[in-house]
């Protein structure tokens, strides 16, 4: 394996490779080592504390699945809301009016900017008694659902934007000479393409929106997965064991939609069909949850 | 409409700060974490570089909320880590530090990898003509033209660790989030009020870093 950055080992360069290998591991297992002991301390790696879920169905028929279900119905939910809206949002900034254009950009960067932490505490308060009285069982569900919403519109409509403008420029020029109008080259003409170019980004903006359910649990009381930690961990006081479990749930459930997202922008480069416009998961500017972005939660 | 503001009851300000502080001493952990990260990734090594590549998708996938969570119940409460922080205050604070720089040391990685490919391979093998090492390779030829490159992507990491420090507010450190959350509980006559303050805060962290760093992006990049 040979990179920019070094030729392909030689003998001595192996040897040299191997050396790195084995500080690398003295050190990783120093550091391994001193957690689980301290882990074996505190009684967290007894028996008892892992084997119920395995053996306990009941930890996963009562907290873990429907913990996880809520997490994918409010992720869903938020991604179906979020998308047309998002895209309305994305053509209103590429609009010929100037004022829709400065109008929509406002909202647009404004929703980008405020954490969506920030926008799930205000929806809570504003579906309170006092104001709409969204009944108190499933407001922290409505209420994640609308920070999600809000945050999210405002960054798919700069991921359609950016779709629209990877297109070639012939293509709408070729729908001009035609003679459509306005909204068919855009319908007919430019979104199709657009829909397909970001798809993947979209996908991988499912994650972020995934992650960011589990703001709602640990402070609008959303009965979603992350929150379960404290119910199981009141139940079996096994903290540790159950933080692993849920993280694994989440890696697995995200690393398979990231997985998703590449293998469609692998394939949506290699088609020929298409203008070759593609927006990678990378071309989304919030990683992060509100990890908005290069980091989003 | 506002007067909740001149009660003195709020310490709008003082939220802020911590926001700030959160975020900066988390920006500089996650710099170099992240390039730590990123030297493992392009390493010659194919432990380093299985490690980085594990760490990066594990850590990616997994909420933000969850490891911070996770260092305040697991590393604090159950094992009784608390990085030296004397007081609930100090421990809160350094152990939401320390959940950011793990999370956000991973986009920035992944920042910097792109901007390494960015780097011609002609400068690359024209370095290891002269005789230069790996290491040399990477910090004297290649990282300083990907830093240059990636300035633009490392604001939009700096915005996102910005926002979310936000998360911090689960594990009870005294930041805006938290603050707005008990402004909310007690000024629920004045809930769209309370919100402006605080969007209107972070619209005024946020917006000028970018602006900055936009215009940092343009004077430092790398002409081709």
């Amino acid at each position: 394996m040979s990179s920019v950055l070094y030729d392909t080992p030689g003998p001595k360069a192996k040897v040299r490779n191997w050396i790195y290998s084995g500080i690398f591991v003295v050190l990783f297992g120093l550091v391994l080592w001193w957690a689980l002991s301290l882990m074996g301390e505190k009684g967290q790696l007894d028996a008892d504390k892992w084997t119920p879920f395995v053996t306990d169905g009941q930890i996963w028929t009562t907290y873990l699945i429907p913990g996880l279900m809520e997490t994918l119905k409010a992720g869903a939910l938020a991604m179906v809301i979020a998308l047309p809206l998002g895209a309305a949002l994305g053509i209103g900034r590429l609009s010929d009016h100037a004022g829709v254009r400065a109008a929509v950009g406002a909202w647009v960067e404004f929703f980008r900017a405020i954490p969506v932490l920030m926008l799930m505490l205000f929806s809570n308060a504003l579906y309170a008694p006092q104001l709409m009285d969204v009944p108190s069982d499933t407001r922290p569900f409505w209420a994640v659902v609308t920070g999600l919403v809000l945050y999210n519109s405002a960054v798919i409509a700069e991921i359609v934007r950016a779709g629209v403008l990877s297109l070639p420029k012939g293509q709408a020029e070729a729908a001009k000479a035609i003679g459509l109008r306005k909204g068919q080259t855009m319908t007919h003409v430019l979104l199709p393409q657009a829909v397909t170019a970001m798809l993947p980004a979209l996908v991988s903006q499912l994650v972020v929106i995934l992650k960011d359910t589990a703001l709602g649990g640990a402070l609008l009381g959303f009965a979603e997965l992350l929150s379960m930690n404290r119910q199981i961990a009141a139940n079996y006081s096994n903290t540790i064991a159950t933080m692993f479990v849920i993280a694994l749930i989440y890696i697995v459930v995200n690393f398979a939609l990231t997985t998703l997202a590449s293998w469609l922008e692998k394939r949506l480069r290699a088609s020929k069909k298409s203008t070759g416009a593609v927006l990678g998961a990378e071309e989304v500017d919030d990683p992060v949850p509100g990890a908005n972005t290069a980091a989003g939660a | 409409m506002f007067d909740f503001l001149d009660s003195g009851q709020y310490d709008v300000l003082g939220a802020f700060w911590v926001t700030v502080q959160l975020t900066l001493y988390s920006a500089v952990g996650s710099l170099i974490w992240g390039t730590v990260l990123a030297g493992m990734r392009v390493s010659p090594v194919p432990l380093l570089r299985g490690f980085g590549t594990a760490y990066v998708n594990l850590v990616r996938n997994t909420p933000l909320t969850l490891l911070i969570i996770g260092c305040s119940l697991g590393l604090s409460q159950t094992l009784g880590i608390n990085l030296g922080g004397e007081t609930f205050k100090e421990t809160g604070f350094r152990l939401a530090v320390l959940g950011l720089v793990a999370y956000t040391g991973t986009f920035v990685c992944e920042a910097l990898r792109s901007g390494i490919n960015t780097v011609p391979v002609g400068q690359a093998e024209a370095a290891r003509a002269l005789g230069l090492s790996f290491f040399q390779v990477l910090t004297l030829i290649v990282l300083p033209q990907a830093f240059r490159a990636v300035v633009a992507p490392l604001a939009n990491v700096l915005i996102a660790l910005t926002k979310n420090t936000t998360v911090a507010a689960t594990i009870g450190v005294a930041e805006a989030a938290l603050l707005m959350k008990e402004m909310l509980e007690n000024e629920a006559q004045a809930v769209f009020a309370v919100f402006a303050v605080f969007a209107l805060g972070f619209v005024l962290l946020t917006l000028p870093t970018g602006l900055l760093l936009g215009w940092v992006a343009k004077r430092v990049a790398v002409k081709r």
